[in-house]
């Protein structure tokens, strides 16, 4: 289970907040060609190691969020707002 | 079927039989021998299987029983059946809504049908049924539509009612707090002991001439010219122009190191028994709305599929909140197993595709083929994924059966959407 920290309210249980999936993943041109199409809709980035993603405080001040975990060890490295820069 | 094996048996392997049994036991059970061969790697194949979990066997076993290759290795970076292989709830079934679906799948029930007379290994199949429940009577309508799709496709599939269902399973509480008013069932479903397929596929392969190799991981792809031509291995470069990629979770990174990417996301899926008891549970017992997955090993223990937890996880390890839940569902419907002890609970890692439905044929490189995002069901499929891959590689084009399932699906929008079909919600 984890601790999530929200950069809003502080550290809370997992049962608050809603997954989002990936972080930083940009809607191409509408002149895209189908492969980047597919790309943008389907092909994540899925690593073994830091990932970034995004988090809702459902529950809670119902804000989003952006964090970097370990999907190995499922260690929070960093919590960022929305917007700002992963690296 | 049991003839053609004579041949095969004769290279050394032991034949098991009751005769077989006898004259060990009389022999103080010496000379067993190893039910597979463990070679060291040679410097070429013609052809490469990574991952030896049951799909990447029985591929093996089918190359060098159907279509006679007879250098073929198997690479396993741990041991086989490590993986998800040994770390689902074994259970095999054929209930899925669109035809290229249910013909996939129910080739792999036909083949579990006669898999322990032809691997002369028994798998222990048990087709008691399986059946999922219906809370409401709109999700009732729903599993009608779903039984009427699977028998418009030749499989069996029957309406149950209350009646029916108290019948076949005694112990359901069909008051619980949302009452139970029908279901579906299949009966020819049932589930088999999941380390025996493993071990099986294993056995005939290595007696077929395939060299297993385990603790063998693959760092890295030859290629030439948009052309496979060998794998690097933690044991030294393999040769081989045929290599397929059937390592399930580890599916993006080993795509990663060929130079494509996949629609694939890792997750934990896990799972739970309790202690052994005598038997009480017979099909397997489904239930979408409250999350259930319930059935009854040989050995006793009361077998319990959670949910996948939501976030992307190759730890391999569920979380609390899924067990507690699934723990609740189960002892909702079955209050009896409520002062069972819980025994083990463990977990794989899942490669879940956007369509739930798994990714198998060419991939962007020649000569490199890639069975995976069987998500949270491979194990059912493991002989169709077997012969079909073997198939694919063999003529180096999809089988029939899987066409419908290529990587390419997702950019020409022909998404086979079976993200109902597990029963229960991933």
């Amino acid at each position: 289970m984890l601790l999530i920290p929200c950069p809003f309210c502080g550290p809370r249980d997992e049962t608050e907040f809603s997954y989002g999936g990936p972080s930083h993943v940009t809607r191409p041109e509408l002149s895209a060609s189908d492969k980047e199409w597919t790309h943008y809709l389907y092909h994540r980035r899925n690593p073994k190691g830091p990932h970034r993603e995004r988090w809702l405080h459902t529950y809670g001040c119902n804000r989003w969020f952006n964090v970097m975990r370990d999907t190995v060890t499922h260690e929070i490295q960093r919590v960022y707002r929305m917007g700002e820069a992963g690296e | 079927m049991l003839r053609q094996y004579t041949s095969v048996w004769k290279q050394g392997v032991q034949r098991y039989s009751f005769m077989q049994v006898a004259r060990r036991a009389l022999g103080g059970n010496n000379g067993w021998l190893p039910a597979w061969q463990s070679p060291t790697l040679k410097p070429s194949y013609d052809a490469v299987i990574i991952g030896g979990g049951g799909h990447g066997l029985a591929t093996a076993y089918y190359l060098a029983k159907k279509h006679g290759a007879r250098r073929v290795a198997l690479l396993e970076r741990g041991w086989i059946g490590g993986g998800n292989s040994g770390r689902n709830t074994q259970v095999t079934r054929s209930t899925y809504f669109y035809p290229v679906s249910v013909n996939f799948f129910d080739h792999s029930l036909q083949l579990y049908e006669g898999l322990s007379h032809e691997l002369n290994f028994n798998v222990m199949l048990r087709q008691s049924g399986q059946i999922i429940l219906a809370h409401s009577q709109h999700e009732l309508e729903i599993l009608h539509r779903w039984a009427n799709s699977i028998r418009m496709n030749g499989v069996d599939a029957e309406r149950l009612s209350v009646a029916d269902i108290r019948r076949q399973v005694p112990i359901l509480n069909t008051n619980s707090r949302l009452p139970i008013v029908g279901g579906i069932v299949q009966p020819r479903a049932g589930i088999s002991r999941h380390d025996a397929v493993v071990w099986g596929f294993a056995r005939g392969a290595s007696a077929l001439g395939v060299d297993i190799i385990q603790g063998c991981e693959v760092t890295g792809f030859r290629i030439n010219g948009g052309r496979v031509v060998g794998v690097e291995t933690s044991q030294g470069s393999v040769s081989s122009e045929r290599v397929v990629m059937s390592v399930s979770n580890q599916s993006s990174l080993l795509a990663e190191l060929a130079g494509f990417t996949l629609p694939i996301t890792t997750m934990t899926l896990q799972a739970m028994v309790s202690e052994p008891v005598k038997p009480v549970l017979d099909p397997v017992v489904i239930s979408a709305a409250v999350h259930a997955y319930v059935s009854q090993s040989d050995r006793g223990e009361i077998v319990m599929g959670a949910g996948a937890d939501v976030f992307n996880s190759y730890r391999q390890r569920g979380t609390l909140l899924n067990t507690r839940a699934t723990l609740a569902a189960t002892l909702e419907l079955f209050p009896c197993f409520s002062r069972l002890k819980l025994m083990r609970q463990w977990a794989g890692a899942v490669d879940i595709t956007p369509d739930t439905s798994p990714i198998m044929g060419l991939t962007p490189v020649r000569g490199l083929y890639i069975n995976c995002g069987w998500g949270t069901g491979g194990f059912k499929a493991i002989p169709a994924g077997g012969d079909t891959m073997a198939y694919t590689v063999a003529n180096d084009k999809p089988h029939p059966l899987i066409e419908a399932f290529d990587l390419w699906r997702f950019e020409r929008g022909a998404l086979v959407d079976e993200g109902a079909a597990a029963g229960v919600a991933h």
